[in-house]
């Protein structure tokens, strides 16, 4: 059946030959067209950023400041990672928030109360994570209760079982050196130089080697210019955030030294390039789209819906569990209100805020990252400006309203301008 | 077109619990040809399909494939013979992109990583062997497709593994003039490259247009199975209004037959 056709005369050679000013059309095309993708996050981040930055300059603008947003934005950033998984099928889960809160306890409680290693504390609250995902995805996929009640009742009930694992009211310290140091130790600078570098030439080998197995097979590519820019553009912005976190930020240096990368950001950043792997490079990944575009086009695929749904709740739980271990690591204990109060709601906002759609079908793990740092810019800098936790809720509760009615919006016009 | 056909079925029988909706049903599909398969609302045109792409089991009656006798319990057993079925609602993902779409569920891998290249070159060659040069990109999302461009990819999909037989489910329903055309066309050369085609239509246009046999179905039976050119339009839509038209169709007054038109209306319920 399939001739083996001069691909000069395929679909594929229709369009031009791709030129830099080509792809720009495209893409604004693309943005008009109403997929806007992460652009309102991007411009979002850079107008808070420049607010703050003329409102509180000397405090917004500091190194220290800066390492700040990191430690504080981790433990939101990470829960929103994983319900990004959750929120492609269109489903959502109210109780990561909760389940962070849980795991660590869990956490807490092995190493502090029981005394194990800390490896064992940590494995132990991934393990609750994936015992509490597989239930909520049993649960939504078996039983077929709507993930909201699901886990709006797991909302309920882990809020009540960290209260009994800390022993209502009183908080349970975490000592161990290596939990602490998770998200309140830096890595060195040389190592953060390191880890740069092996990052950006990654980046740059998997690009090349793609764009060169493209070109090779006659297919249609992004130019090689464009190819160059992504490439120079990375390392332009994560140069720029090493070497000002590798700044001395510590007010007194005779007593400490205080510079270097969080550890929470290479952890996180690990994490992103697995999850982005799994979504982009797999099958699994493709079918959790497929999953939540068309959820009766991936069944007669022949896809086993059952189980990608049951697996996204996993996912996200587990990654509820990272979450939990990095929030108990920044406040060095866990109490009752650990993963409670905004966290879950800061954790949806990110995700949404970044550009995954409610709707399902759309969205990145790298939207999670983008949308974390807007929220912990808000946070942060309405902190600094010495507003009251009223105002600094109502105005991040703003920016969630502002961004589900983009994704709203541009799904309409995408539906006005793609059916024809 | 050959001799041996390459589907045959006989003594198709079908119930649903208390309904029978299919009665003795047989029919031949030959490579190289579109088969109309024509019927009112519940004669058991979608219910027959079903029954060929192994999502409902069947009561009783044989299927021969190349006439080769064939089980066919499950959709895969169809899959694996060459048959695929293009649905009335097409079942394509909206947010996924053309190659995306016609791989879905069998992508082509290396190792764990989806091989994109392999794939984007397999449905390049596809579409250019089907003529079909109005889709621009492979690489746009099929949101952004039209309704005729959409029943196009999922055509090209259905051709992509190498199938032997392509049943259609009104591909045309839903698309304008133009459109319908372009599709008519495609299904034309689907049967022009080879390939066994059974097209489902209420248009008799399009029937006409393209089909080299008709089958009528009338009730949950196979009431005539004709050559197109054998027959007119009307007496097409007597048999698929009356079961009978001249010395085709029903041998005796339906009414007369024990259960007659008792029970279609049952028949018309319950396949609902």
């Amino acid at each position: 059946m399939t001739t083996t056709a001069v691909r000069k005369d395929g679909p594929a050679a229709v369009t031009p030959t791709p030129t830099v000013g080509g792809h720009a059309r495209n893409y604004l095309s693309r943005v008009r067209g109403g997929d806007v993708g992460a652009l309102p996050a991007v411009l979002g981040l850079i107008v808070l950023c420049t607010v703050f930055a003329v409102m509180r300059p000397s405090s917004f603008l500091s190194a220290g400041n800066f390492a700040n947003l990191f430690t504080q934005g981790a433990a939101v950033t990470l829960i929103a990672m994983g319900l990004v998984f959750v929120l492609l099928l269109g489903e959502i889960d109210l109780s990561a928030g909760f389940a962070s809160g849980v795991c660590a306890a869990v956490l807490a409680n092995v190493v502090t109360v029981l005394g194990y290693p800390w490896w064992v504390a940590v494995l132990a609250a991934i393990a609750t994570g994936l015992v509490i995902g597989t239930t909520i995805g049993l649960l939504v996929a078996k039983i077929g209760i709507p993930s909201f009640v699901v886990t709006l009742a797991g909302f309920l009930a882990f809020q009540g079982i960290v209260l009994m694992l800390v022993k209502d009211g009183t908080n349970v310290s975490v000592r161990d050196e290596v939990l602490i140091a998770i998200a309140n130790r830096n890595l060195t600078p040389a190592l953060g130089w390191a880890l740069t570098a092996l990052a950006v030439v990654g980046y740059a080998a998997v690009q090349l080697l793609r764009h060169r197995n493209r070109v090779a097979r006659g297919l249609i590519t992004d130019p090689i210019t464009v190819v160059a820019l992504r490439i120079v553009g990375l390392a332009v912005i994560l140069g720029t955030a090493v070497y000002v976190l590798n700044l001395e930020r510590s007010r007194n240096v005779l007593i400490s030294s205080l510079k270097g990368v969080p550890i929470v950001v290479p952890i996180i950043a690990v994490l992103l390039i697995v999850w982005t792997f799994v979504l982009q490079r797999t099958s699994y990944g493709r079918h959790i789209y497929a999953v939540g575009g068309n959820r009766e086009a991936a069944r007669r695929a022949g896809i086993e819906v059952d189980r990608i749904r049951i697996s996204v709740f996993v996912i996200c739980s587990s990654m509820a569990a990272i979450g939990g271990i990095v929030a108990a690591s920044r406040a060095n204990s866990v109490d009752p209100n650990t993963g409670g109060s905004n966290v879950l709601l800061y954790a949806v906002g990110a995700a949404v805020i970044g550009g995954t759609s409610l709707f399902g079908g759309k969205g990145r793990v790298l939207d999670a990252i983008l949308g974390g740092a807007v929220v912990a810019v808000i946070e942060n800098g309405m902190g600094l400006m010495e507003y009251s936790a009223g105002v600094k809720y109502a105005v991040t509760g703003v920016v969630l309203l502002l961004a589900a009615s983009v994704d709203a919006l541009s799904r309409r016009r995408a539906a006005a301008t793609g059916t024809r | 077109m050959s001799a041996t056909p390459l589907l045959e079925l006989r003594g198709i029988d079908k119930s649903f619990g208390p309904v029978q909706v299919l009665r003795d049903v047989a029919l031949t599909v030959h490579p190289g040809e579109v088969t109309a398969l024509v019927g009112d609302n519940g004669a058991g045109k979608s219910t027959l399909v079903k029954c060929i792409s192994g999502i409902h089991p069947t009561d009783a009656g044989e299927f021969l494939f190349n006439g080769e006798p064939v089980h066919i319990g499950s959709p895969r057993d169809a899959a694996t013979l060459g048959i695929e079925v293009v649905y009335q609602d097409l079942a394509l993902c909206d947010n996924l992109d053309i190659v995306q779409n016609m791989f879905l569920g069998r992508e082509k891998r290396s190792g764990i990583v989806l091989d994109e290249p392999t794939m984007e070159q397999l449905a390049a060659e596809t579409l250019a062997g089907l003529s079909i040069r109005t889709v621009t990109s492979l690489r746009q999302h099929v949101s952004s497709l039209s309704g005729g461009q959409r029943q196009t990819v999922a055509i090209a999909k259905a051709v992509l593994w190498n199938s032997k037989l392509v049943i259609l489910d009104e591909p045309t329903a839903a698309l304008g003039v133009a459109q319908t055309a372009q599709v008519l066309e495609l299904v034309r050369r689907l049967a022009d490259n080879g390939l066994a085609v059974v097209l489902i239509s209420h248009n008799m246009n399009d029937v006409f247009a393209v089909s080299d046999r008709i089958a009528a179905l009338y009730l949950g039976q196979m009431v005539a199975q004709v050559k197109t050119t054998d027959i007119t339009h009307a007496q097409v839509v007597e048999l698929i209004t009356a079961g009978r038209s001249g010395g085709l169709g029903l041998a005796t007054d339906p009414g007369s037959n024990g259960d007659g038109p008792q029970p279609a209306d049952s028949i018309s319920g319950g396949v609902r």
